[in-house]
């Protein structure tokens, strides 16, 4: 492999106590590639994202997110990469550009830095004008996409998504993912999780987690060749059940 | 340090955007003092005092002349039978009573009168002062008497007091004040932000960043600092002004002990977040664990010495009884040595910061 994998690990396992929550994971994604990480409720997908962020020591294995090892470099990993979790974590107190600056600013960026990245930003999230009104009075589709706003503050290489758009209309959800392409089209690796089927459709490839074990990894299209299945929504049920 | 300017910046923005909060944590401080430096007035003036005069002479005439004399009884209410002295207690014209019996005067110049106080005990703290203030009428007459009969007394006390001659209570509240404010905005405000990012899920957001928690700890707590001081100073501002209490030392000595106070305070704020599984019980144990004490058990109103031994031991582990002394040795002695005092805020900022940060590191694995 020429160029190094923008995520890579080997055998990555997490243990709490007796229960193995994530077991051997293996997977490598290329930078720029949107890779869909699917699994059924409590099939160890968070703990998975979790360990590969720098939240969580893992307890066996190897990890690599953007050159940095998992475990090891942790402030370096932490500066290369983006979280968004499923409880977009904004304050609903401040403003939008506020709740921007704030995440621009514990990544490190100075003022003048976050005024250009927030002019940047705000236009292409559809936020401009609403820079001025407090987070708490946003619809959920615009506190989704200013939560990824404030994950590409600091421009990560590698952007990961726990659930992005879990209650929101599918008008919103769409916008969203156009923001989600547009950010892989400038070469972020993108790294989501999600319980949409529909949205599986949209990623490069796909990763089928059960009982905290990779079943299945390979494209939509190829998935749907290999069980069988009409759609995602089939194949996903296919490999679960099985 | 961007980055815990960035945390500091958007907690008082927090703080800016919260405007009641804001209001309470601003005025309750003032509110305090003012309440605080006019009610609790340890010296009681307005006593009233009912005068049952079974004898009608000369001698008991004198009697109640003394007694009202000073500018501590108002007022002497004149009864006309024993009856007429529990309807007053009921009815709470009077606070207590002095009876002359019939045949005083005789009894005197035979040396062995006798008159009778009585006192409402319902509350108690009055009826302790007026019971002690009757006697001491009556110690008063006693002297005068030996003195017309050519008699000495063996030995009289001369009181004078230092640092407070007047006793004006104020002196004594405000630096108590100080501690209670500090310990209000330090630990509560402090134990209730970061309980409040932690249940939010936006603490967890920002462990994702290159921050470290221990700049997030330091950004989140250094408004609470400028607040906690802002509301020092304001309620030295208004002891100083309103009530005239002194300042007889060094203001650079009282904000040094101020600020390691607040460093006290600050630990137990975050040492509450950490244990605290949510919003409510970090509110409700910072309240029983910081603001109570300080209240009752530091020497702020009730003195230490006279407290149940045990009690007395829980209230030398208190931080707020040892700043207390301090501040009082600063504000009313001009004081500038506190040896003993100094080693046990050290100590116990050192040892309540290590576990703060201890059990922080923990909660966030």
């Amino acid at each position: 492999m020429s160029r190094e994998a923008a995520v890579f690990a080997r055998g990555l396992t997490r243990r709490f106590g007796d229960f193995t929550a994530v077991e051997s994971l293996d997977l490598e994604v290329a930078s720029g590639e949107i890779f869909g990480f699917l699994g059924a409720n409590g099939a160890g997908k968070t703990t998975a994202i979790r360990m590969l962020c720098g939240l969580l020591p893992p307890s066996g294995g190897e990890a690599r997110v953007a050159g940095c090892r998992v475990g090891r470099d942790t402030a370096a990993l932490k500066r290369r990469i983006g979280y968004m979790s499923q409880r977009f974590s904004l304050y609903e107190d401040l403003t939008v550009l506020e709740n921007l600056e704030f995440f621009g600013g514990v990544y490190g960026l100075g003022r003048a830095e976050l005024a250009v990245r927030a002019d940047e930003l705000l236009p292409r999230l559809g936020l401009d004008a609403d820079r001025g009104r407090l987070t708490g009075s946003l619809p959920l589709g615009y506190k989704q996409r200013l939560s990824l706003g404030c994950a590409l503050a600091h421009r990560p290489q590698v952007l990961f998504l726990d659930e992005p758009t879990g209650g929101v209309d599918p008008v919103a959800r769409r916008s969203f993912w156009d923001l989600i392409y547009e950010q892989a089209a400038a070469g972020v690796t993108v790294f989501v999780t999600t319980h949409y089927m529909d949205e599986a459709e949209y990623c490069g490839r796909v990763s089928i987690m059960v009982q905290g074990k990779i079943v299945a990894l390979d494209t939509p299209s190829g998935l749907k060749a290999r069980t069988g299945g009409a759609d995602m929504q089939d194949v996903f049920l296919r490999l679960v059940d099985a | 340090m961007n980055r815990i300017l960035a945390v500091a910046r958007k907690e008082f923005l927090h703080i800016l955007r919260d405007r009641r909060s804001l209001a309470v944590a601003v005025l309750m401080p003032l509110v305090m003092v003012l309440l605080y430096g006019a009610v609790i007035d340890m010296e009681l003036r307005d006593l009233r005092v009912g005068v049952l005069d079974l004898d009608g002479g000369d001698r008991s005439r004198e009697l109640l002349r003394a007694t009202t004399s000073s500018g501590f009884i108002v007022e002497a209410e004149r009864l006309h039978g024993r009856d007429e002295i529990e309807a007053g207690f009921r009815q709470g014209r009077i606070q207590a009573a002095l009876v002359v019996p019939r045949g005083y005067g005789e009894d005197l110049a035979r040396g062995e009168a006798r008159v009778q106080v009585l006192v409402d005990g319902a509350d108690a703290s009055t009826a302790a002062t007026v019971a002690n203030y009757l006697q001491a009428v009556v110690a008063l007459v006693n002297r005068d008497l030996l003195r017309d009969a050519g008699l000495a007394a063996p030995f009289g006390a001369r009181t004078r007091v230092w640092f407070n001659p007047e006793l004006v209570s104020a002196r004594f509240v405000v630096p108590g004040l100080v501690a209670l404010v500090l310990m209000m905005i330090c630990a509560l405000l402090t134990s209730i932000a970061i309980t409040r990012e932690k249940e939010a899920g936006t603490l967890e957001q920002i462990l994702t960043t290159p921050v470290t928690p221990a700049q997030v700890i330091v950004g989140k707590v250094l408004p609470y600092v400028a607040l906690g001081a802002l509301d020092c100073a304001m309620v030295l501002m208004a002891g100083k002004w309103v009530f005239g209490v002194p300042m007889a030392g060094s203001w650079w000595l009282l904000a040094a002990y101020c600020l390691l106070f607040i460093v006290i305070a600050l630990a137990l704020g975050l040492l509450i977040s950490a244990r605290s599984p949510s919003l409510r019980v970090a509110m409700m144990a910072a309240l029983m664990v910081t603001m109570l004490p300080t209240m009752i058990l530091s020497g702020f109103v009730f003195p230490i010495a006279s407290m149940p031994g045990p009690l007395q031991v829980v209230c030398r582990l208190l931080p707020a009884t040892h700043f207390l002394v301090v501040l009082r040795g600063i504000m009313l002695k001009g004081q500038s040595w506190f040896p003993l005092q100094t080693a046990a805020l050290v100590v116990m900022a050192a040892v309540l910061l290590t576990l703060a940060i201890r059990s922080f590191r923990l909660r966030l694995e």
